[in-house]
């Protein structure tokens, strides 16, 4: 029996050293034939591993041989980088890249003064600075990251209004570009979070009214266009307001987007509320804590743990989601590029332009998940499963 | 907790009872709606008769004025706004239904390709996933738009396959000129579907009472198809291609797309389908590798395991988050304004804009974009149920 136990189940075998007495050598059987050179082994693993796979490599190889060195020739090189004027963009049969170099200006910062552009690039700088230092775990505090957050906030606002120390008020109208987009996402984020948990800590409520109310709230919202939302605020909300009251279009738009992405966030932290236990309600019901001790102190920091993969898809749709203002005729980075595009000489290579939005547009969000990923694996260091 | 009040006065002032505080914070909320929805209705009312806007439906009745590109049924520029509206409602739910369709083939394709064992198919498909997913929607349709103007004119169009033409003018391919015997192919087309439920029905009920297990793809697909073919064989098997021509400027004849349609259906379908493909992705990767290998090492064959382990418990996965996927896609059609598809958001935004009927026109699109979200949701949370784990 004993020897038995042994051949079976044999100590364990870390990194290949058995500890004591080895049990006896089962009959070696031979290895598997291998392919002796490395690239061809990987290859027939990863491409050519059954018939199937040979024909797939095959047709993908097709496609690649049709598409790659068409897109080269375009992008690279028939491409012209640099131009005098849109003539040598003309005569060539690639890419203008030059287009980009010509129009960057409007295409980045809009219709904000062009003299005043470099408070736009201060304004950046601070923005993705911010970006940078909260991006790093050693900062993680509320003590360093909320002062942080202010003080960037209000100061690349106030760089973007100027009107004192000798700075040009520029009104928000004029507002345009990469630095809008980062107002938007800025504002949809600082309105919407907090209005996210309020309603996702509503629909769980047990009181019944407040709990209907969040209910209808998200699921009407939900179900509409986030174009109907902005017409609502550039159309609509001015009429309900008393005379004589006004608000800033841009808070407007900024409040809608909020309210948006708000009821989508709350879902998911609904969902992570649900996902914690019972018993840690009642641990600290026992404890004496109140509602709102329970919630901010026990209840939040877990589940928002939890739904963090949710809640950073939506903060990453809440970016993209700021190109829909084109549609209302802000000027944020997108609508500025479509409308420097209408100059008619340039007006051929819009492609061109688009694709370098689009560029930008997806080094942030791919950023951001991969970023996410990192935190997640930092969250889940400490756990064991 | 119950448990621990009880309901009862614990002692010390009623203020700090659970259940007259709930009473109380639910009361002044309802205060506060109340007085919320009185302000801004007076508000509307006053701010609109200031402005010599007249409130109420009529609107609606009256000549739109306006012509409609694209419409499934007949419209002219004297038809009503009633109308019109209608037109464009049945615009979005056309892109959306086909764009439904074409994300569903794309996401399920790329999905698999990105656990295929082909490193070159996986990595072609994340490379697909990634880059559409990252980029805004907004940006997906108008990058089309765009690039559909820059396509060449009907002479010079581009012919992927025999008869059909991609162009600046939108897309034209073959269709079938219609025919008497089709409306009875269609039904006999039904029929078929209802009996390969119940063929499907009788044969699951047979395996499990008996043990015994019936083929029923091949089985089932005939079922379907072969009283269909009967009834178009026997109508004389009529079959004439509408075939594009190029007659002065422009194509005639066969089904045509405009380019705005087009754009939008590539956009939309591009972006969507990457999200249902990173679903599927992760549905198929939810099943436990463990439950493959038990089926294999009872000898069950490949096309059986797919079927009966692996689709079952990937299913469960994947349908809920694809159906809030379908509802986003159908709400993304209304960017149909940004390029010039006369979808509902496009038509509502110009009779806004010539009525003035701000509150009419912008609740009628929520209206009807509500009801097509609650008719989606509806149909998925039935086919939700139908592949859910059916407990104790």
């Amino acid at each position: 029996m004993a020897e038995l136990a042994s051949r079976t189940v044999p100590a364990a075998p870390r990194d290949g050293i058995m500890a004591g007495e080895s049990p006896p050598a089962p009959k070696r059987t031979p290895p598997p034939p291998t392919v002796r050179v490395p690239v061809l082994r990987w290859i027939k693993e990863n491409l050519a591993n059954s018939p199937l796979n040979v024909v797939v490599t095959v047709v993908c190889l097709i496609g690649l041989y049709f598409a790659v060195p068409a897109f080269v020739e375009w992008g690279i090189l028939e491409a012209v980088f640099t131009a005098e004027s849109h003539e040598d963009c003309r005569a060539a049969s690639g890419a203008c890249w030059a287009v980009i170099a010509e129009k960057h200006r409007p295409m980045f910062f809009g219709v904000y003064p062009f003299e005043e552009h470099w408070r736009l690039i201060l304004a950046l700088i601070l923005y993705l600075g911010a970006i940078g230092v909260t991006m790093m775990p050693r900062f993680w505090s509320y003590r360093i990251l909320a002062p942080l957050w202010l003080f960037t906030l209000a100061a690349t606002l106030t760089l973007l209004w100027g009107g004192f120390m000798g700075l040009v008020e520029v009104d928000t109208s004029q507002w345009g570009g990469l630095p809008l987009t980062m107002v938007l996402f800025s504002g949809t984020l600082v309105i919407g979070f907090p209005l996210a948990i309020f309603l996702a800590l509503g629909r769980r409520s047990t009181m019944p009214a407040v709990k209907a109310t969040c209910v209808i709230f998200i699921e009407c919202l939900r179900g509409v266009p986030l174009i109907t939302i902005l017409f609502v605020a550039v159309n609509v909300f001015p009429l309900f307001l008393p005379r004589g009251l006004e608000f800033d279009k841009l808070l407007r738009v900024m409040v809608g987007m909020a309210i948006f992405f708000a009821c989508y966030e709350a879902e998911v932290i609904r969902g992570g509320l649900q996902a914690i236990s019972r018993g840690q309600y009642e641990a600290a019901e026992s404890m004496g804590l109140g509602y709102w001790q329970t919630m901010t102190r026990i209840i939040l920091p877990q589940a928002l743990r939890i739904c963090l993969p949710g809640i950073v898809n939506h903060i990453i749709a809440a970016f993209k989601n700021t190109s829909f203002v084109l549609i209302i005729g802000m000027f944020d980075m997108l609508t500025a590029t479509t409308s420097v595009m209408q100059d008619p000489v340039w007006r051929r290579f819009t492609i061109e332009a688009y694709l370098c939005v689009g560029f930008i547009y997806f080094i942030f969000c791919y950023a951001l998940s991969k970023y996410s990923h990192q935190v997640e694996r930092w969250l889940n260091e400490g756990k064991r499963f | 907790m119950p448990a621990l009040t009880d309901g009862k006065k614990t002692g010390g002032s009623f203020l700090y009872d659970r259940g007259f505080r709930s009473l109380a914070y639910q009361i002044l909320l309802g205060v506060f709606l109340a007085f919320l929805a009185w302000t801004l209705y007076s508000n509307v009312n006053e701010n609109l008769s200031r402005q010599g806007i007249a409130t109420g439906w009529d609107f609606l009745q009256t000549s739109a004025g306006f012509d409609i590109g694209e419409s499934v049924i007949a419209y002219s520029a004297a038809d009503t706004y009633g109308r019109a509206l209608v037109v464009g409602g049945l615009n979005t739910i056309r892109v959306a239904f086909f764009g439904i369709i074409f994300a569903t083939i794309l996401g399920v394709f790329m999905g698999i390709a990105r656990v295929s064992g082909n490193w070159l198919l996986s990595n072609l498909a994340s490379m697909y996933v990634e880059t559409c997913r990252n980029v805004p929607v907004v940006l997906h349709v108008i990058f089309w738009g765009t690039v559909i103007h820059l396509l060449p004119q009907p002479r010079q169009a581009i012919i992927p396959f025999e008869g059909v033409f991609i162009m600046n003018r939108g897309v034209v391919m073959p269709f079938p000129v219609y025919d008497p015997a089709y409306p009875w192919v269609g039904a006999a087309l039904a029929a078929g579907l209802v009996g390969v439920f119940f063929f499907s029905r009788w044969a699951r009920r047979k395996r499990e009472l008996t043990g015994k297990y019936i083929a029923t793809f091949w089985p089932g697909l005939g079922v379907i198809f072969v009283p269909a073919l009967v009834v178009w064989v026997a109508f004389g098997a009529p079959l004439v291609w509408d075939v594009p021509a190029l007659k002065g400027f422009n194509f005639k004849g066969g089904l045509q797309m405009s380019p705005e349609f087009f754009a939008l259906l590539v956009g939309i379908t591009v972006y969507t389908g990457a999200f249902i493909a990173e679903i599927v992705r992760s549905g198929i990767q939810s099943v436990p590798s463990g439950q493959i290998e038990a089926a294999r090492a009872i000898g069950l064959r490949s096309g059986f395991i797919m079927r009966y382990i692996t689709m079952p418990q990937a299913l469960r996965v994947i349908v809920p988050p694809t159906a809030s996927q379908y509802l986003s896609l159908t709400k993304n059609s209304s960017l149909g304004v940004l390029i010039g598809y006369p979808d509902l958001v496009n038509i509502g935004n110009t009779t806004l804009n010539q009525t003035g009927q701000a509150v009419e026109a912008i609740a009628i699109m929520m209206l009807v974009y509500l009801t097509i979200s609650i008719f989606i949701s509806t149909f998925m949370n039935v086919y939700n149920r139908l592949v859910a784990i059916e407990e104790r």
